[in-house]
């Protein structure tokens, strides 16, 4: 195996500066998608309903 | 390594632990939902999702054969990306700082930290519940005390390690790691302690089928945070390789 010589490269970290904007907007994304998927919003919309199935599953309260 | 490279993976390695997750929660998952909807239409329970009168046809906004298809593979998939995303930023502000851990074991490290802290805990406190059991009009209260709970636990969990990452030098890994931990249980069980007790399953409703979701819906979340902290080990190995490669 030809990948086993490769030596594990020793760990160098991303700067804090650099994670920081894209943590900020990866953040508020994510947010706005779990909001979607794990809470009531109104019980009877579309969206409610559509997820409704994997709201129960995943573990959100739900009716 | 740059941070763009970090977030491809995580959202990459999120949607395919989805996929996994989505292929238990619909063998093992869905029909508990299905047993538990039966129940609630025979009458021990609230209606659920419009008027449902005996023989009557029930007002659906969204069928139940989209829900149980199309609805919880959006919903997972959702949820896989939101996290992923979420996990690969983790992986960036960990990844080197905390120990010497390679990028895989770091990923599956945090992995376990993520399932248990995220859904494991607050499941303890909040556990899942299948439809017809918790009352409509508490919805919104029952929602906002899981989100508070889950928040006491990745706040704590992230203070903890912070914590642990400080003292190793003085105390060494292990006793560092271990009083960690102590900060973190100490806290969610004050937590769990505190927060308003949950208890609205309906009389009658049977308790195999209550213990049947919540296991369904225990092996959905742990498919799914293995699959995130072992794939994006995967990837991300391969991409610290090149950058090395690279470097060389």
């Amino acid at each position: 195996m030809t990948t086993a010589a490769v030596p594990v490269p020793v760990p160098i970290s991303i700067p804090v500066r650099e994670i920081l904007p894209w943590a900020v907007l990866t953040a508020i994304l994510s947010l706005v998608l779990l909001y979607f998927v794990g809470t009531a919003q109104g019980a009877d919309s579309i969206i409610h309903e559509f997820v409704h199935d994997g709201r129960h599953l995943l573990g959100f309260p739900c009716h | 390594m740059k941070i763009g490279t970090v977030l491809v993976r995580g959202m990459l390695a999120g949607l395919l632990a989805a996929v996994l997750a989505f292929a238990f929660a619909s063998v093992f998952g869905e029909p508990q939902v299905d047993n538990a909807i039966a129940v609630e239409e025979a009458g021990a329970g609230h209606d659920h999702g419009g008027a449902a009168e005996p023989g009557a046809e029930e007002e659906e906004v969204v069928s139940r054969g989209v829900q149980s298809t199309l609805g919880l593979a959006v919903a997972t998939g959702a949820y896989g990306l939101a996290f992923g995303g979420l996990f690969a930023l983790a992986f960036a502000f960990s990844y080197g700082r905390v120990g010497r851990l390679s990028a895989r074991a770091t990923a599956g490290v945090l992995g376990i930290v993520a399932f248990v802290t995220v859904f494991l805990v607050p499941f303890l406190k909040y556990p899942s519940n299948p439809p017809a059991v918790g009352q409509p009009d508490t919805i919104n209260t029952r929602t906002t005390w899981y989100f508070v709970m889950v928040l006491i636990s990745v706040v704590a969990a992230i203070a903890a390690t912070v914590l642990a990452s400080r003292l190793a030098a003085r105390l060494g890994s292990w006793n560092a790691v271990l009083l960690g931990v102590l900060g973190y249980l100490v806290v969610v069980g004050v937590a769990a302690l505190l927060l308003p007790v949950v208890n609205e399953v309906p009389e009658g409703f049977p308790a195999s089928l209550l213990w049947n979701f919540r296991v369904a819906s225990l092996g959905t979340q742990l498919l799914l945070w293995a699959g995130i902290g072992l794939l994006f080990g995967v990837f991300i190995e391969r991409a610290t390789r090149r950058v090395a490669a690279a470097r060389a």
